[in-house]
């Protein structure tokens, strides 16, 4: 159970900490916000990964901007909108909806209506060709007698 | 109803198909992260002079205002392909006459001044960039980075890495040749 679990353990995600003693901010509500912010800013060396885990050069600096910029007064919208000024769309994780993105955004939905539409057609026919083999009403009573009679035969 | 359905498999095959096509492209570089600051005005900045070196500062106004579009090179002492790029840089401006200004990354100084009294100095204007703060103004991913920017300070065009090599120095002159700053048929 004791081994079960370990290796339980070995599988969660190593938590990269990229994050330096010397960044942090000593308000720590501030510096829980510095964190979030900075997971939602991509490191534009390794394009992968969020500053917060990310050792390269500039993403220690944008990460000690963000504080700065904390600290200054700015709103975590202010912090964003601020490195977005300067690196563009690339540098949010979450991409921005609008027009050089709106494939990226819409291509989901459009293939869950254009599967859904397929979906519906093939059922739709198949039902319609159930209904067509299906027997007739003379047939039916013909198939219900037959299985009464036979199955009073078995009561017997 | 029926034929319809039957060509879907070869719309789907026909749209990855096209996907996988597009991303065949060897010129096209995933990697590339477009620039913000394309035709927009060159960030504002002041720096100071290298410590120890006679060149004089740079600041945002010294890109303002020049009879031609100008260089603006992002080079550190401590970036191995800085080195191979200067030789092509030094070049620009002996052959071309290009004006070529330097933002100098995250160096020390006395490595700096090292650095270019080996080399050689092209630069008309060095500003001394110790913390990286005006890298992050120039949307900086890494050292070298180079800028061609026009006389009202429009920021023209953007190189990521090295000047270096055949692909690398003729899409650079292009870029030169667009925004005026060479003449065509100019050879360096």
């Amino acid at each position: 159970m004791r081994y079960i679990a370990f290796a339980f353990l070995l599988l969660l995600p190593v938590t990269a900490l990229a994050v330096e003693p010397d960044e942090m901010l000593q308000d720590p509500v501030l510096e829980q916000r510095a964190r979030e912010i900075s997971r939602e800013l991509r490191c534009v060396v390794c394009q992968n990964q969020d500053i917060d885990s990310s050792n390269a050069g500039v993403a220690r600096d944008l990460r000690i901007l963000v504080r700065e910029r904390l600290v200054a007064g700015d709103s975590d919208k202010e912090v964003i909108a601020y490195i977005h000024a300067r690196y563009g769309d690339y540098v949010l994780m979450r991409p921005p909806l609008n027009r050089a993105t709106l494939a990226l955004w819409m291509v989901p939905f459009v293939f869950a209506l254009v599967s859904l539409l397929v979906g519906w057609t093939v059922i739709s026919r198949s039902r319609r060709r159930a209904a067509a083999t299906g027997f007739s009403d003379d047939e039916k009573a013909e198939i219900a007698r037959f299985i009464e009679e036979n199955a009073s035969k078995d009561g017997s | 109803m029926g034929r319809i359905l039957a060509f879907i498999p070869l719309a789907i095959a026909a749209i990855f198909g096209g996907f996988f096509l597009w991303g065949l492209n060897p010129d096209r570089d995933p990697n590339n992260i477009p620039s913000v600051l394309i035709s927009q005005p060159a960030p504002e900045f002041d720096l100071a002079a290298v410590d120890g070196l006679e060149t004089p500062g740079l600041s945002r106004a010294d890109l303002v205002g020049n009879p031609r579009p100008v260089i603006v090179n992002v080079f550190a002492s401590w970036c191995v392909p800085c080195r191979a790029e200067h030789g092509v840089l030094t070049q620009m401006v002996e052959k071309d006459g290009l004006t070529l200004f330097g933002i100098n990354y995250k160096d020390k100084p006395e490595d700096a001044t090292k650095w270019l009294a080996e080399l050689g100095n092209p630069y008309e204007r060095i500003g001394s960039d110790l913390s990286g703060r005006v890298g992050i103004e120039w949307g900086l991913s890494g050292v070298p980075e180079t800028f061609i920017v026009g006389s009202d300070g429009t920021v023209l065009f953007r190189y990521v890495g090295p000047v270096v090599g055949e692909t690398a120095i003729s899409t650079f002159r292009e870029a030169l040749i667009q925004a005026g700053a060479l003449a065509r048929g100019q050879n360096g």
